[in-house]
């Protein structure tokens, strides 16, 4: 990729500083002003009332339930997405073609169904409600529901980020390992794993940040129960409703950061992909 | 290491990849397995690894079935088309991999593993490059870079998948030579896999001719081009005419100094069989001159022989460059042929569907 200008595209200068300027305006106007609006808010009376808020009980309990949620989330998302992408990459089998598009399920589903199906499906009325009753497991409007659902909407970005990638790359180098002598495992962690590591750490932290952002599906199982079902998505939905503009503001100023950071892994992952792309 | 293919047929779906092989490498050939694209040399060369299972039919190494065997267990070394070097490691560090996955009871130590891939480095002539990564080697080092890898675990067979289908004209003379000698002195039994005919004769101390799934032919170099099994291997090595046998060349080829059996119908003549003179008398085989090039070493005439409905059949004759100055020919002229040795085939025989 240069920076040459190519002659035959260059447009008029108004047209180039026209397209510029509305870019920058829409920006400005509604990605960077309301970004910059939560932190005014979320400060606007002083320090100690951010630290306040964001140490409530509730908002604590909310920050660790988020925490959790990704923490169990993740992992599993990591190990569904490396077994999709290795079945799909390295195997034909058959049904592949529809395991590969149902994957993206998740991304077409808006996120309340499949709040609501896991609903139907555990809750009191729902398919095991009973017999789950009957074992009292509760899975709605508790933590596993919570995880259940997180993990439908998360489990896509890991697979989606490999599949491609371990296709592109081939099982050569697999193969060149196994016949020096190299058992299944030993194959994965020193040549597998290295080589998809940068699209696996991507892939991770878009799921990340899905997970501990989610609210659609997240919210339909949860019950709301403050402090012990409401993660901070949530959290902050609730104490807007209370009219605790500050509450609400600090707890989603928490959530920025996170985008913030995000974005910042995001960038740096990408540009890691590409100094370790495959150049043939 | 010798290695005997009994029966091996392989389908990918309705193809066939390999039809009943039945094929025996002695221990420390060079062999080539040589054929068109698709018809199934490499699929061979992966079944003989272990990358790969047959349908049907038994592999044996050393007089072992290893059919079943995984490819950690066979003993050999397989050097990939494109190379399969770990990109995320050294040069040191894809030549150690083979020792450094042995189990703890047999591996080496660091000293023994770090004499062994510099002992590996200077038989490829590449020590200096020990602390690279792949990316940053050329095609031609690359190729020897992964050869030393896959000679570090001291395989007792070596496979090479197009060792040179993917460099330069150029650095693939040099290689060719280069992995003939290496093979002289290590003398491991290898077999690779061409499509290039020169390529295999030039390397190969044996060479295998595969065609459609079938083994054509097997022999040495001059065996299979001296006496080619059938059409397909006739054509496929080296160049030849395709004479179709009609009434009217009978004669003209019986005037050529030929004997020509009963049966066949078609016959094959190598340029260089074929002798030319300026013409004399009417009852020689005669033809145009129409063009010659210059192969270097050789001359190439382009013959037009007439035929009887007004048409004409282009031969090629080659020669060296001295030769056909004494001949003091020019385009236009009249030539009598002297045919030195021809080949019969039913042209049926071999055939490639087209």
């Amino acid at each position: 990729m240069h920076n040459s200008s190519k002659a035959a595209l260059q447009d008029p200068t108004w047209v180039r500083y026209g397209l510029m300027t509305l870019a920058l305006l829409v920006i400005g106007l509604f990605l960077c002003l309301p970004l910059a609006s939560i932190f005014f808010q979320a400060f606007a009376k002083g320090w100690q009332a951010y630290a306040e808020q964001i140490s409530t009980p509730d908002a604590v309990s909310a920050i660790c339930l988020t925490l959790l949620v990704s923490a169990i989330s993740l992992p599993l998302s990591v190990v569904f997405g490396v077994s999709a992408a290795w079945a799909i990459a390295r195997f034909d089998f058959p049904g592949k073609g529809l395991l590969t598009t149902l994957i993206d399920l998740p991304f077409s589903v808006s996120p309340v169904t499949a709040g609501l199906l896991f609903v139907l499906l555990f809750g009191a009325h729902g398919w095991f409600g009973e017999w789950l009753q009957a074992h009292d497991i509760k899975i709605i409007f508790a933590v596993p529901g919570i995880v259940f659902a997180t993990l439908f909407i998360t489990c896509p970005f890991v697979a989606r980020e490999l599949i491609p990638l371990m296709q592109e790359m081939g099982s050569e180098e697999e193969e060149a390992a196994l016949s020096m002598g190299a058992g299944p495992w030993t194959m994965f962690w020193r040549v597998t794993l290295p080589n998809i590591k940068w699209g696996l750490l991507y892939g991770v932290v878009l799921c990340n940040a899905r997970a501990m952002g989610e609210f659609g599906a997240v919210s339909v199982v949860s019950g709301h129960i403050a402090g012990l079902t409401n993660t901070l998505p949530l959290h902050v939905e609730a104490t807007y409703n209370e009219y605790n503009a500050v509450g609400a503001f600090a707890a989603a100023s928490l959530l920025t950061v996170l985008a913030v950071v995000t974005l910042v892994v995001k960038s740096y992952l990408e540009w890691q992909q590409q100094l370790n792309r495959p150049h043939n | 290491m010798s290695i005997i293919l009994k029966n091996i047929s392989k389908r990918f779906g309705n193809f066939s990849a390999l039809d009943n092989i039945n094929l025996e490498i002695p221990e420390g050939e060079l062999v080539a397995l040589l054929g068109p694209s698709g018809c199934g040399k490499t699929t061979l060369l992966r079944i003989i690894a272990g990358l790969e299972r047959p349908d049907s039919g038994h592999v044996l190494l050393k007089g072992e079935d290893k059919t079943y065997h995984d490819i950690r267990d066979r003993g050999i070394g397989f050097v990939f088309q494109h190379y399969a070097l770990f990109r995320h490691m050294t040069v040191f560090e894809n030549i150690a991999f083979g020792m450094r996955v042995k189990p703890r009871k047999l591996r080496p130590t660091e000293t023994q593993i770090r004499d062994k891939v510099h002992a590996l480095l200077a038989l490829v002539q590449l020590d200096w490059l020990y602390d690279r990564y792949p990316d940053q080697l050329s095609g031609g080092q690359r190729q020897r870079i992964a050869l030393a890898r896959a000679l570090a675990v001291e395989p007792s067979v070596l496979l090479l998948d197009e060792p040179f289908g993917a460099l330069d004209a150029s650095v693939r003379k040099d290689l060719r030579q280069w992995l003939r000698h290496l093979h002289h002195n290590l003398n491991v039994t290898s077999i690779f896999v061409t499509h290039d005919q020169e390529e295999a004769m030039e390397v190969a101390s044996q060479v295998v001719v595969f065609n459609h799934g079938h083994l054509e032919q097997q022999g040495t170099p001059s065996d299979i081009y001296d006496h080619p099994a059938n059409a397909f291997v006739s054509r496929f090595i080296g160049d030849t005419n395709i004479i179709a046998l009609e009434s009217h060349h009978t004669d003209w080829l019986r005037s050529s100094g030929l004997d020509i059996p009963p049966q066949p119908d078609c016959l094959h003549v190598r340029p260089h069989d074929i002798d030319l003179s300026k013409a004399t008398s009417d009852g020689a085989a005669t033809a145009i001159l129409k063009d010659w090039q210059h192969l270097g070493a050789l001359i190439r005439v382009e013959l037009a022989k007439p035929l009887p409905d007004g048409a004409e059949e282009i031969v090629y004759a080659e020669m060296p460059n001295d030769r056909f100055k004494q001949l003091a020919l020019a385009i236009g002229d009249k030539v009598d042929l002297t045919i030195r040795q021809a080949h019969w085939f039913h042209e049926e025989i071999g055939r490639a569907p087209h």
